[in-house]
C-alpha cells in the first residue's frame, strides 16, 4: 500500500442507552484515503461526521465495522481492530493530534504540556524543554506563562499551547481540528507556516478548517462528509 | 511479556459473588483503573490480583525478579516476600496501611530493614529522599503519621511503598475523602513517580476524572462482572455498554 491510511467501508454510529436507546447513525460505508504528505480537508455541515471520522483516525471512537489502515513502523496495521497498547503506540509514534480545546490538568505547567510528546519518545529532558519553549516562543506565549499551567489562559492561548506541542515531534500523520478557531490573525498566520513546513517534512495533514481561506491556502483536496439524514 | 497475568478469577463470600469471571493482562509500565460504582466488586478484584485475599477460583501469575510464579501456589514465605518487596498496596485509608504510632522515616524505613539494611545513616537518608518525593517537608521525619492531615498521610503511604522500588503497585480509592486541590496535588506526583520509575499500576476508583487523567485502560465493573474494558479515553468518550454510558453521563461538569 503507497497510502498512508485508507478507510474502508467505514460505519459508526452511536445507541443512546441513558435516553431511550435511540440509535444516531453518523457514518455509512465511508471510504478515504491519503497519500504521504498530503494534506486533506474534510468539509460539510455541522454534525455531518468530520470530528466523528477524525475521533476514529485517533482510535478516540471505535468503528462498528470496516477497517482503518494505517502504515506504522514499517507495516501495516487496522486501526479498527487494534488494541489499548497498539493505538498508545500509533499516538505516539505515527498519529498526531491537535484537538480545538486543551484538557487541563491541574498543576502541570504549560511548557511540561508541550514536551510530553517529546518526553514520550525518549527525548531527554533539556533538549525537550529547549524545544518547547522555540515553539512556545513562535507561537507568541510569553516566557512568564511557560511555567505556569494552562488552567486560567484563554482560549487562544490554551489553542496556542495545543499547537506547540501538536508540532513538537514529527508524525506521519497529522490530524487537526480546527487549528486556528481562536486565534488573531498573526498567530492564525503562524499556525498556517508550521502546517506548511510539517507538509513539507512529509506529514500527511487531516483537517477540520472551517475558515474557507485556511482551507484554501492549507489543503490541496477536500473530502466532502455529508451527513446521513441531516435533512430529515 | 506481562507483569502480571490474572485468569478466571472468582470470588465468593458464600452465596454472595464478589467477583466472577476476571481476566486480565498487565504489561510493564502500563496503568490499569478499575471503575465502577460502590458494591461493583472493584476492591474484591484488587485485594485477589495483589495476594491479599484467595480466590475461590481461577489464578494468578506474577512475573517476580526471581521468575514467573503463581501467587497461588507459592509458599507463604516468597508472597510475603514478593509482597513486600515487588509490589506495593497503597489502601484507601491511609490508616490501614500505615503504623500510626512510629514516624513518619520509621514507616519509609521499615521495610529496608525488614530486608536486612542496618546502616542507620543511610535509610534516614533514604526516608528523607522519598518524602521530598511525595512533597511532604523531610523536617517531618519524626513525627509520627497521627499528626499529618489526610492528604499527607497517603502520601506518606505512597512514600512507604515505593521505597523497595516495586515493579506493581495496587491503589484502592487514593483520592477518595481528599480535597480536590490535595488531590490534584497527589495525583501530580503519582503520575511523576510512575513515568519516572516505570511501574504498572492497578487503581481503583470510582472517579472518572481520576481514571482519565492516571489509566491507560479500563475495566467497568458492575455488579461483580467486568462489563467493558479498552482504552480509557474510548470507555469514557465512546461507551457501548448501558452501564458505562450511565456512569459517564452522571458526572457533572464544574
Amino acid at each position: 500500500m503507497d497510502r498512508i491510511i485508507r478507510a474502508q467501508g467505514l460505519f459508526k454510529s452511536f445507541t443512546l442507552h441513558t435516553q431511550g436507546r435511540v440509535r444516531i447513525p453518523v457514518l455509512n460505508d465511508f471510504h478515504f484515503e491519503a497519500g504521504p504528505g498530503e494534506s486533506v480537508a474534510l468539509v460539510g455541515p455541522s454534525g455531518a461526521g468530520k470530528s466523528t471520522f477524525m475521533r476514529l483516525l485517533y482510535g478516540n471512537y471505535r468503528a462498528e465495522k470496516g477497517i482503518i489502515e494505517v502504515r506504522h513502523r514499517g507495516g501495516i496495521v487496522d486501526l479498527a481492530q487494534s488494541d489499548p497498547h497498539e493505538i498508545l503506540d500509533l499516538r505516539r509514534w505515527t498519529i498526531g493530534h491537535v484537538s480545538q480545546f486543551l484538557r487541563i490538568v491541574p498543576r502541570v505547567p504549560a511548557l511540561e504540556v508541550v514536551m510530553e510528546p517529546m518526553l514520550d519518545r525518549g527525548m531527554e529532558r533539556e533538549n525537550a524543554a529547549e524545544k518547547a519553549r522555540g515553539l512556545l516562543q513562535k507561537l507568541r506565549i510569553p516566557s512568564r506563562m511557560w511555567s505556569l499551567s494552562p488552567t486560567t489562559f484563554s482560549g487562544g492561548e490554551q489553542q496556542r499551547i495545543n499547537l506547540a506541542r501538536g508540532f513538537s515531534v514529527f508524525y506521519p500523520i497529522l490530524l487537526l481540528d480546527e487549528p486556528t478557531a481562536s486565534l488573531d490573525p498573526l498567530n492564525a498566520g503562524t499556525t498556517i507556516r508550521m502546517i506548511r513546513e510539517a507538509m513539507d517534512s512529509g506529514t500527511t495533514v487531516i483537517g477540520i478548517f472551517h475558515d474557507k481561506d485556511l482551507r484554501d491556502t492549507v489543503a490541496q483536496r477536500c473530502v466532502e462528509i455529508t451527513g446521513i439524514g441531516l435533512n430529515g | 511479556m506481562p507483569l502480571l497475568r490474572v485468569q478466571g478469577v472468582e470470588k465468593s463470600f458464600g452465596r454472595v459473588v464478589g467477583c466472577r469471571d476476571i481476566s486480565l493482562s498487565l504489561m510493564p509500565g502500563e496503568i490499569l483503573g478499575i471503575v465502577g460504582e460502590s458494591g461493583s466488586g472493584k476492591t474484591t478484584v484488587l485485594k485477589c490480583v495483589s495476594g491479599r485475599m484467595k480466590p475461590t477460583s481461577g489464578s494468578v501469575h506474577f512475573m517476580s525478579r526471581l521468575g514467573w510464579r503463581d501467587m497461588g501456589t507459592v509458599s507463604h514465605s516468597e508472597a510475603r516476600r514478593i509482597m513486600r518487596n515487588e509490589m506495593g498496596f497503597v489502601h484507601q485509608n491511609p490508616r490501614d496501611g500505615l503504623r500510626m504510632r512510629i514516624s513518619a522515616g520509621g514507616n519509609i524505613g521499615e521495610r529496608l530493614l525488614e530486608n536486612g539494611a542496618r546502616h542507620y545513616a543511610n535509610i534516614r537518608a533514604k526516608a528523607i529522599e522519598w518524602l521530598e518525593r511525595v512533597e511532604i517537608d523531610p523536617a517531618r521525619i519524626d513525627d509520627p503519621p497521627s499528626t499529618f492531615s489526610g492528604g499527607m498521610q497517603q502520601r506518606l503511604q505512597i512514600a512507604r511503598n515505593l521505597v523497595t522500588h516495586p515493579r506493581l503497585l495496587f491503589m484502592d480509592e487514593p483520592t477518595s475523602g481528599l480535597d480536590v486541590s490535595v488531590q490534584a496535588r497527589l495525583l501530580d506526583i503519582l503520575r511523576g513517580l510512575v513515568r519516572r520509575l516505570g511501574i504498572s499500576m492497578i487503581i481503583v476508583t470510582h472517579d472518572l476524572a481520576v481514571a482519565r487523567l492516571l489509566a491507560h485502560r479500563l475495566l467497568v465493573m458492575k455488579l461483580g462482572g467486568v462489563v467493558e474494558s479498552g482504552l480509557t479515553d474510548q470507555v469514557l468518550d465512546d461507551p457501548q455498554h448501558p452501564y458505562t454510558q450511565l456512569l459517564v453521563s452522571s458526572v457533572l461538569q464544574p
